[in-house]
């Protein structure tokens, strides 16, 4: 075994940090699936008939449609009977300050090193935080109500303006879009709502952690962001979820509307769990996100480091439809033991002069198997539209894979689509050079790898882009003899 | 400061090193030149401790530590610097963030704090005009499109701002042009003091017109065979190598 294979493997042997559960009460729905759960969600919600309406013609689409397997990942498929579909902490009372909240739940906050102290409030971050289904804290709402922003958990925006949810809710991912956008709009839970109105600038980033804490519940988040005529709100989404030897599904939608001239911005960090080191437990992320540049010189960048769950199915996508909209898609997905993902973008380009952008950065550690797979879609109607791709791949050690599957469907001549791929290993020199510097293994596997993702943190939030920083060193830790 | 002792050292089980002994105290440069092939990089790559290497029998002390128990980094921060033959290339990782990240680590193992930016980026100009290096360089991926003269420089700068004890250049002027000869010579000059030691590996006795060496060692066969002053390197000049094989061959 080289040297670089075994710092490789024990860089694999790092243990999840944020294995804990909290023990507060929650409210279960019953186990499994059918009519009844989809009606027992809604009124637990107290929702208006049109949601309930949409639920149940999601859940009877849902049941015709069968698990997509095209993607190179292999998992034993969930029992979808065998999930509750509900769960939510009995505390229902609306906090004003920090003091009232359970000091369990602060203690969860604290672990996970959520900003939601005085420090982040002074750094000007409004966080909504969803433990399970329920949002249980917004802050800086009032604030932001003063410029007209409405930021929100979709449960609250349901009951205060269902005109708006009623309006944009799937519209720009219909349930019957794919097998998990069905389940999800039958079932969903909670998540986030973002209104900006017409010429307002958000003056913070908008932040919401979502984490997954009772045992055998799927989350099912649904994020809508509406940004109107010139306006622009950037929106970060952080994910944890405790350590359970079961596999648990995480299902959720992200919408983004763009209008004229407005810019949204949407940065993930993931980090569910990923399973032991032999592949056992983890969280299957199967998500849809999808934005849609609507208005003319709109803009829409997805920003994602994935560095968590068993198995992610996720693509983020962008439908050009504005004349000279922008479509951005930036992405760092790192897989460690027997993780696999398989993540990506669609870029459909049907305005005039539309340009996309994608830079994906793969990084494949123990035996995991990392994939690369994008859609190009140029229309016929897309007169000089533009794309450049670039997607790296980096491998450690011997026993991990790394894969690219582009796809492009260009029905314009006027197209221009530039695509750039490399595949490389962290060699023994680089290693090496950075040691004789003084840099300890694990430093310098961060160095570099850090180095390797350059491209795509410059693209976060500057705080976030030190924790996904934090957040990689974790994931290949004791990488390092 | 530095001694080796018997050093037999091989690699896929062929023997490289077959017995060198050398010594090195403060103050004092060393040159090391010899044909092709016959153990001086492998030596350089021995002393920091790349692991390709067995070693089978010597030892080597560095200010009274065994070095053969320590990994590279850890001889890194003993005070040991290699410039390396072939500079590798990082992406992403400037010049800046690196040094950064070399210095805070030593700094962390002296249970010190990071160093902080003002005083760092005060440290980064002055060293940079000891090797009349760019500004621009510091902010370009590590040796990422850097030409050879420009890599051999960007070592020398590391140097500077590591500061090391003891730093081995590796055929640094190889595939140097004139200008960048005496920048790298003078960049070494103004560094050395009577508590540091160099040890110059290279082929030609030109490098040596720069720096002067304190001594000047014949590596041939894995051993150190001749050892003198500088009028040594000069007779290589003259003479080549070819009577030095002959020597052995008696």
């Amino acid at each position: 075994m080289s040297k670089d294979d075994i710092i490789l493997e024990e860089a694999t042997s790092g243990e999840y940090k944020y294995g804990f559960t909290t023990n507060i009460e929650q409210d279960i729905a019953e186990i499994g699936l059918n009519e009844d759960v989809v009606r027992f969600i809604s009124a637990k919600k107290n929702e208006p008939q049109w949601l309930l309406d949409y639920r149940l013609k999601a859940f009877a689409i849902w049941q015709k449609m069968d698990e997509p397997n095209w993607a190179h990942v292999k998992y034993s498929k969930p029992d979808f009977q065998r999930i509750s579909y509900y769960a939510s902490s009995k505390e229902k009372k609306k906090l004003n300050s920090l003091d009232e909240a359970d000091p369990e739940l602060l203690r969860t906050y604290e672990k996970l090193g959520i900003p939601i102290e005085e420090q982040k409030m002074l750094a000007g971050v409004a966080v909504d935080f969803v433990m399970d289904s329920e949002s249980v804290f917004t802050s800086f709402k009032k604030q932001l109500a003063e410029v007209g922003i409405i930021f929100m958990s979709i449960s609250e925006a349901v009951q205060e303006h269902p005109e708006l949810v009623k309006k944009f809710m799937g519209t720009v991912i219909p349930p019957r879009d794919n097998f998990y956008a069905a389940l999800n709009s039958a079932v969903f839970s909670d998540g986030s709502f973002v209104y900006i109105p017409k010429g307002v600038r958000c003056p913070m980033e908008l932040s919401t952690y979502f984490r997954i804490n009772a045992e055998n519940t799927g989350q099912f988040e649904r994020t809508l962001i509406i940004a109107e005529e010139d306006s622009y709100v950037s929106y970060l989404e952080g994910c944890t979820a405790p350590q359970r030897d079961e596999n648990q599904l995480h299902a959720a939608i992200v919408e983004l509307i763009a209008m004229d001239r407005a810019e949204i911005k949407y940065s993930t960090v993931q980090n569910w769990y990923p399973g032991d080191k032999n592949g056992k437990g983890g969280i299957f992320n199967f998500v849809t996100k999808r934005g849609l540049c609507q208005g003319v010189s709109s803009k829409i960048s997805w920003t994602q480091v994935e560095t968590g769950s068993a198995v992610t199915w996720k693509y983020p996508s962008c439908i050009l439809k504005g004349d000279h909209s922008i479509g951005e898609f930036y992405s760092v997905a790192v897989t460690n033991n027997y993780q696999q993902a398989d993540t990506g973008t669609k870029m459909i380009h049907i305005g005039k002069n539309t340009r996309s952008r994608i830079v994906s950065k793969g990084i494949s550690a123990g035996h995991s198997e990392n994939s690369y797979r994008g859609l190009v879609q140029i229309n016929k109607t897309a007169e000089n539209a533009y794309n450049f791709s670039q997607c790296d791949s980096m491998l450690m050690g011997e026993t991990c894979g790394a894969h690219t599957f582009p796809y492009l469907e260009i029905k314009n001549k006027t197209a221009k689509v530039e695509h750039e791929a490399t595949t490389s290993k962290i060699g023994e020199d680089q290693l090496f050079y950075c040691n004789q510097r003084g840099l300890g293994d694990e430093e310098a596997v961060h160095l570099i790898v850090n180095g390797f993702c350059k491209e795509v943190f410059k693209e976060l939030p500057m705080e976030f882009a030190v924790e996904a920083q934090k957040l990689l060193e974790i994931s290949l830790e004791g990488s390092v003899g | 400061m530095l001694k080796i002792e018997n050093l037999k050292a091989s690699i896929d089980n062929k023997e490289i090193l077959k017995g060198l002994n050398l010594e090195v105290k403060p103050g004092e440069i060393h040159a090391i030149m010899g044909p092709n092939g016959t153990g001086k990089s492998t030596l350089a790559n021995v002393i920091t401790g790349r692991d390709v290497y067995e070693i089978s029998d010597g030892s080597i002390q560095f200010t009274n530590e065994d070095l053969l128990e320590l990994d590279p980094d850890e001889r890194a921060r003993l005070g040991i610097f290699l410039a390396f033959q072939y500079p590798v290339e990082i992406p992403g990782v400037t010049t800046t963030n690196f040094m950064k990240a070399a210095i805070n680590e030593r700094r962390r193992h002296q249970d010190k704090e990071p160093m902080k930016a003002s005083e760092f980026l005060k440290m980064m100009k002055e060293k940079m005009k000891l090797v009349d290096i760019d500004q621009k360089f510091m902010s370009r991926s590590l040796n990422e499109g850097f030409s050879g003269g420009e890599k051999k420089r960007n070592e020398i700068f590391q140097m500077a701002m590591l500061e090391p004890k003891l730093a081995i250049l590796d055929e640094t002027d190889s595939g140097l042009d004139i200008d960048a000869l005496k920048i790298v010579s003078n960049g070494v000059n103004q560094l050395r003091n009577k508590d540091n030691a160099f040890i110059i590996i290279t082929h030609y006795q030109r490098l040596l017109d720069y720096i002067v060496p304190d001594f000047v060692h014949v590596m041939y066969d894995g051993r150190i065979v001749k050892s003198g002053d500088k009028e040594l390197a000069k007779e290589l000049e003259a003479k080549g190598y070819d009577w030095i094989k002959e020597e052995q061959a008696v």
